[in-house]
């Protein structure tokens, strides 16, 4: 008796000083944290009925999607404690009226204070033993910030508790998305998805969120946790994915979870080389250098890195500024370009190059933004020993017998040696069965004299086509060649057009 | 401002702490201390109250420790030291004398052995398939004249780290070893043994042996235990000699089966102190 009596009263003296820390901790945030409202905290989700979610109970996923809205329903049958249960009826894959079954239940009013909670529990079972395709709570269809799921749960015939953890409460002050489920047919056949999955139905019951105390994290990981190492220009954007956590049971089973970008801090070794937002989007940024972003959940450390080498600015090439009218342009986004059959032919077996595939100025190698916002499409030809632009064979031949000049802005991606060269070479008549070509060299000192190379590197070509050599029909043109045999393998291309300077 | 913070916060651990030893209090009642190590002084544990088992069982005629267990015990400062006011027993996966995995095995044998007390140790325990860390006593063998299970154990600890909520509490003796040794498990609610410390213990008197962890007291066992449970068989041993002490982390063996290829290596089981009472 006396024992006990001195542990109350340690535990007081616990308690006071808990609150004397709090009071001396939250001095600074009096103001702020009393303007925080307070959501209610109850932890029930479906016990023989739905408790505080909305009237609609169940908010499908889109039937638009394949959803099947009508296998959802509560059966006063079967339970796994209490009188009624929540009876899924998983449609098959080829169900007229969906191929699946999913949705969510969200609270019903204006969101509930999980903090002292650390996870999602409910019972299961199934009539056979299918898959729960996912099954998890944040998912609110209003944009909630901190969905977390399991996939691929495989149920039993019997009933059984599954546990979806929460991997830090402290974020959930005001949440709405209380449940979510999705569910397909079963694969009797084990054949793969291909349309001859069959219906189940399961049971759920005892949803709800509990202080299991039992949950540790054993393996925390963004990117799959793999170091990822990526370079790019200012502008270049991607998302952080490959979130999940691994969470020891008090069962001592490992389950996985996915987890919302949201619960996790992200850290920027420097903020001048890219930025990352609170939901995990990176955009590199105008300054070089190089930075490391990691992620942690709730001070642990997760697995896996974003090593992002800013390369500054895009070089973007420089604009033209010659009349629409006096120009026929193969490649550029300043005028219309004539249909081309080719940015590279790939021709088997003695062309090396890569880049520039397909014949759509829009959908090439490398993308920059020019000052203006508006894109600027750059052929990026790799490997380099030969290249063609062609304009035969699907497309018309281009008669350029008016123009004046062939212009090109080339930017070398690579050091220069004296012996290097790029042999622009022109060929009419292609498939006409009467051929004619002829050639200009651009020699290294051409490549590097600074009167030809802005500071972004790209040098300006602009050759009178009379001073090409042989015999070409400038009313029939087939090819233009870019011939290096390796002497330079790595170009930026952009801005190949004749224009008359006349 | 942020070393006022930090200073209440001291505290509030220690405080806290002062919380956690006073429920052990509870179900204890012998209170004099007579030997203790807090692990104060970091390096190799103090050699006036440990020594080593070295190997992996086939020196001392059992093979795996008589339970085929997977581990090589070593003396090495990766696989025990005292750091920071711990010991650290650590399993490692490592190629290593023929085994493929190395821990340690510390035991009071000859160093501190006694009838009767209270041994207790504050502890917390690593996480994963194939882990058997345990805190126990053998009895004295008379130099090697007697053997097991003649000489008695007890087992105030032992775990599986695949049931991170779970510990039990074991005697074995003549016609009770091994699997059919009288255990009983102890479960802890809304909790669990890896994440934090825990205190172990047994108050060993005549003809009893209470067995608690923190503030709950979850198995007393008898003389009348031991003839139940052996239909009269069975023999209480456990007012016969003095025991001693011994702290270990076995990987794999019969009883956790192998480690899981998620079971994350290496883990430590840490030992806060180990002290008795009489």
């Amino acid at each position: 008796m006396m024992k006990k009596i001195k542990y109350n009263n340690l535990k007081r003296i616990c308690f006071a000083a808990l609150v004397f820390m709090l009071a001396l901790g939250c001095e600074r945030d009096l103001t702020e944290e009393v303007q925080l409202a307070t959501f209610p905290s109850i932890g029930e989700v479906f016990t023989d009925a739905p408790v505080n979610l909305t009237d609609q109970f169940f908010v499908s996923f889109d039937p638009a999607q394949g959803a099947n809205t009508e296998g959802f329903g509560v059966d006063t049958n079967v339970a796994f404690q209490g009188t009624t249960s929540i009876r899924i009826d998983v449609p098959a894959s080829n169900d007229p009226n969906g191929g699946f079954i999913g949705g969510i239940f969200r609270d019903r009013g204006e969101g509930r204070n999980l903090t002292q909670y650390d996870a999602l529990t409910f019972w299961a079972r199934g009539s056979t033993t299918g898959t729960l395709g996912e099954v998890g709570f944040g998912t609110d269809f209003l944009g909630g910030q901190f969905p977390v799921s399991r996939s691929n749960i495989q149920l039993t015939t019997n009933w059984k508790k599954y546990v979806i953890p929460i991997p830090d409460a402290s974020k959930l002050v005001q949440e709405k998305g209380m449940f979510l489920f999705a569910a397909g047919g079963l694969d009797v056949l084990g054949d793969g998805p291909n349309g001859n999955e069959i219906g189940w139905t399961f049971w759920l019951d005892e949803i709800r969120f509990e202080t299991l105390g039992t949950n540790l994290a054993v393996n925390t990981e963004i990117l799959n946790g793999q170091d990822i190492v990526i370079q790019g220009f200012a502008g270049t954007n991607l998302e952080i994915t490959g979130l999940s956590q691994t969470i020891n049971l008090g069962t001592g089973e490992n389950v996985d979870i996915n987890v919302a970008p949201a619960y996790f801090n992200f850290l920027n070794s420097n903020p001048s080389v890219a930025t990352v937002t609170e939901s995990g989007l990176v955009s590199v940024a105008g300054n070089s250098g190089t930075t490391i972003i990691t992620g942690q959940i709730n001070g642990i450390e997760a697995n896996g890195s974003l090593e992002v080498t800013s390369n500054g600015q895009f070089p973007v090439a420089p604009i033209p500024t010659r009349d629409s009218g006096d120009v026929i342009s193969l490649f550029s986004d300043a005028y219309s370009n004539v249909p081309v059959r080719h940015y590279n032919g790939f021709f088997a077996p003695f062309q090396t190059t890569m880049g520039g595939a397909g014949s759509d100025p829009n959908n090439v190698d490398i993308q920059g933004t020019l000052p203006d916002g508006s894109l600027d499409n750059i052929i990026n030809y790799t490997q380099l020993n030969f290249v063609s632009i062609g304009t035969y064979d699907t497309v018309p031949l281009v008669d350029v017998s008016t123009m004046t000049h062939l212009h090109i802005n080339i930017n070398v991606r690579e050091a220069i040696d004296p012996s290097d060269f790029i042999r622009l070479e022109i060929e009419s008549g292609t498939f006409t069965g009467s051929t004619g070509n002829g050639s200009f060299i651009l020699s290294s000192a051409f490549l590097t004299n600074p009167a030809n190379v802005n500071d972004d590197g790209w040098v300006t070509v602009e050759v009178p086509l009379s001073s090409f050599s042989g015999n070409i029909d400038f009313s029939e043109l087939g090819q233009l060649f870019f011939i290096s045999d390796a002497t330079i393998s790595d170009i930026w291309v952009d801005n190949v057009y004749f224009y008359n300077d006349n | 401002m942020m070393r006022h913070i930090k200073y209440i916060l001291g505290t509030m651990a220690i405080l806290l702490f002062a919380c956690d030893l006073d429920e052990t209090q509870e179900v204890a009642t012998l209170t004099n201390l007579v030997w203790e190590d807090n692990f104060d002084t970091d390096g190799a544990p103090d050699p006036t109250k440990w020594a080593f088992e070295i190997g992996d069982g086939t020196a001392q005629g059992i093979p795996g420790w008589g339970n085929n267990e997977l581990q090589y015990y070593t003396d090495r400062p990766e696989n025990v030291r005292v750091q920071s006011g711990v010991l650290e027993i650590t399993a490692r996966q490592e190629a290593f004398n023929g085994s493929n995995y190395t821990s340690a095995r510390l035991i009071t044998r000859g160093l501190f052995q006694r009838k009767y007390g209270r041994f207790e140790a504050r502890i917390k325990l690593p996480t994963g398939q194939g882990y058997w860390p345990a805190f126990w006593m053998l009895g004295d063998d008379n130099n090697g004249t007697e053997v097991w299970p003649n000489i008695g154990e007890i087992d105030i600890m032992e775990y599986l780290g695949d049931e991170p909520t779970k510990v039990f509490g074991t005697i074995h003796g003549p016609a009770y070893s091994g699997g059919e040794s009288i255990s009983k498990e102890y479960n802890l609610l809304n909790d669990r043994f890896d994440t934090g410390f825990h205190i172990f213990g047994i108050e060993w008197g005549p003809s009893y042996i209470n067995f608690y962890v923190d503030d709950v007291l979850y198995q007393t066992l008898t003389p009348q235990d031991v003839e139940e449970e052996t239909n009269g068989e069975g023999r209480w041993i456990f007012d016969d000699r003095a025991f001693y002490m011994i702290l270990n982390v076995a990987v794999g063996g019969n009883l956790p089966g192998p480690p899981s290829p998620d079971t994350i290596f290496p883990q430590s089981m840490v030992v806060d102190y180990v002290r008795v009472y009489n």
